[in-house]
């Protein structure tokens, strides 16, 4: 083919090369993404707590997502967990006595439905049975509703659900306190269901005879949301 | 495909444009931007809708929402790659190694020297070309990946979401500089009637696309024999001498 005519003002084929680099930063950025992200949210994380659109602002692998205009605050001289329903003994724990019950550990992987994951989360916390025990649940109760500070947000797990041997109440995050963008100072952890269910800034949990439709759950989704399951697969 | 490839003849080719009017977007060149454009923005919609809370909230129906995304996604890129294969592929391939190829005046009108004299895209327009085309597989591929991770959360990789969120923001940002340049700036909003329609005026070209227009032929892509008509367009690196077909 003979050439055109800006062959001849000294042209440079750099259209294919930018193409081909655009292509490897991309592939790269599949494998290296967490890494990148966890820069980029150094930069990004002051802006989002600034403007409050955390929602959509990566930070280390973990996206926060609320579904009201404000996080819910902890005082841990008032806080109280409540804990009633179906039970021979409604109670109402303090932090501090939330604390003192026995304490579990657990390192495991959270995934979201929306398509992230984040490996390795090291929580801290308390056992359902552990917790549940001391209100002392009725034969007819099968499930829990579980209820954020996060108005109105809110859950419902069953017992068989709860009693998981990696299910547990969180307060503690890679060793530190929950912070306050991941439910402090409690959340429900069940890492074989999707974040969804994982509830943040839980403050009650009533004790029920079924589960119910939670906040997502009445959106549409997947009442049981077993990781990969709940998608049809798996 | 109605644009049919020079060779053909002058009778079975597109209808030439009105007196004043030169080609400057083949059909199938006309196609892909609209599929493409038209997929962007449903997917963009709905992908906010299933990555946003708020309006994951406004709207619900995830499951709906995202069999809309996934099979957006799928049909845009079997129409693309149908028109490919059913489209002017010898005009195609000449926009390819147009946009491929950067010379000096190029790399002026990067520098922001924008008087430069330019070819029937400016070196902005191969800019947004080449990274529109680098998205599209990128997205392609991020995508498939989130919805093979969802049957196994063992492909879920660590950067997925966040390069197809990247995509998401980069593109959004270079699409409203797009609109801006298309829709509103007014030197530059004529080029939308060349998408849309085919041809643009004659002495906008003139004035935005020197080097093209002597060059111009009904099928708007290919070069012509132009040791005449390339001389005294005011075009100040007139090389007509060089120029062969």
């Amino acid at each position: 083919m003979q050439p055109l005519l800006s062959e001849n003002l000294g042209a440079r084929r750099l259209g294919r090369a930018g193409f081909l680099g655009l292509l490897g930063a991309g592939v790269a950025t599949l494998f290296y993404g967490k890494q990148i992200s966890s820069v980029t949210s150094a930069v990004t994380k002051p802006i989002a707590d600034a403007t409050g659109i955390n929602s959509i602002v990566p930070s280390s692998g973990w996206r926060i997502y609320t579904v009201a205009a404000t996080m819910p605050t902890f005082d841990p001289a008032t806080w109280r967990l409540r804990i009633d329903g179906l039970v021979r003994r409604p109670v109402e724990l303090s932090y501090d006595a939330l604390l003192a019950l026995p304490k579990a550990e657990q390192v495991s992987t959270f995934h979201c439905v929306t398509g992230w994951t984040v490996t390795g989360v090291r929580w801290g916390g308390v056992r359902f049975h552990d917790l549940l025990a001391a209100a002392q649940p009725l034969p007819q109760a099968h499930a829990a509703h579980l209820v954020s500070a996060e108005i109105p947000y809110d859950d419902y797990l069953d017992l068989h659900q709860v009693a998981l041997p990696d299910a547990m109440l969180a307060y503690e995050m890679d060793g530190q306190p929950l912070p306050q963008e991941h439910g402090a100072p409690v959340r429900v952890v069940i890492p074989d269901m999707y974040g969804y269910k994982n509830v943040k800034w839980v403050n009650r949990i009533t004790l029920v005879p079924r589960q119910d439709l939670g906040y997502w759950e009445k959106l549409g989704y997947d009442v049981n949301a077993w990781v990969g399951r709940s998608n049809g697969y798996g | 495909m109605a644009d049919a490839a020079t060779s053909r003849p002058a009778a079975r080719r597109g209808r030439a444009p009105r007196p004043g009017y030169v080609r400057r977007f083949t059909l199938t060149e006309r196609l892909l931007h609209w599929v493409h454009a038209s997929a962007f923005f449903v997917l963009l919609g709905s992908g906010l809708v299933l990555y946003l809370p708020a309006l994951s909230t406004a709207v619900a129906r995830r499951a709906l929402i995202k069999d809309i995304h996934f099979w957006t996604g799928i049909s845009w890129a079997g129409a693309l790659l149908l028109i490919v294969l059913a489209g002017n592929r010898a005009a195609l391939l000449r926009t390819v190694r147009e946009i491929d190829l950067f010379d000096r005046d190029d790399r002026r009108f990067l520098r922001g020297r924008t008087g430069s004299p330019q070819g029937r895209f400016n070196a902005g327009q191969k800019v947004n070309a080449i990274i529109t085309a680098a998205f599209a597989v990128l997205f392609f591929v991020s995508g498939l990946l989130l919805w093979l991770g969802e049957r196994n959360t063992d492909i879920r990789l660590g950067g997925t979401i966040f390069l197809h969120d990247a995509l998401m923001y980069v593109s959004v940002v270079i699409v409203i500089g797009h609109l801006y340049l298309a829709l509103i700036n007014r030197s530059t909003r004529h080029a939308l009637r060349g998408i849309a329609l085919g041809t643009v005026r004659e002495d906008w070209a003139r004035a935005h696309h020197a080097k093209w227009l002597p060059l111009a032929t009904d099928d708007g892509t290919r070069t012509r024999q132009t040791d005449t008509h390339a001389r005294g367009v005011g075009n100040p690196h007139d090389t007509s001498d060089e120029l062969t077909v």
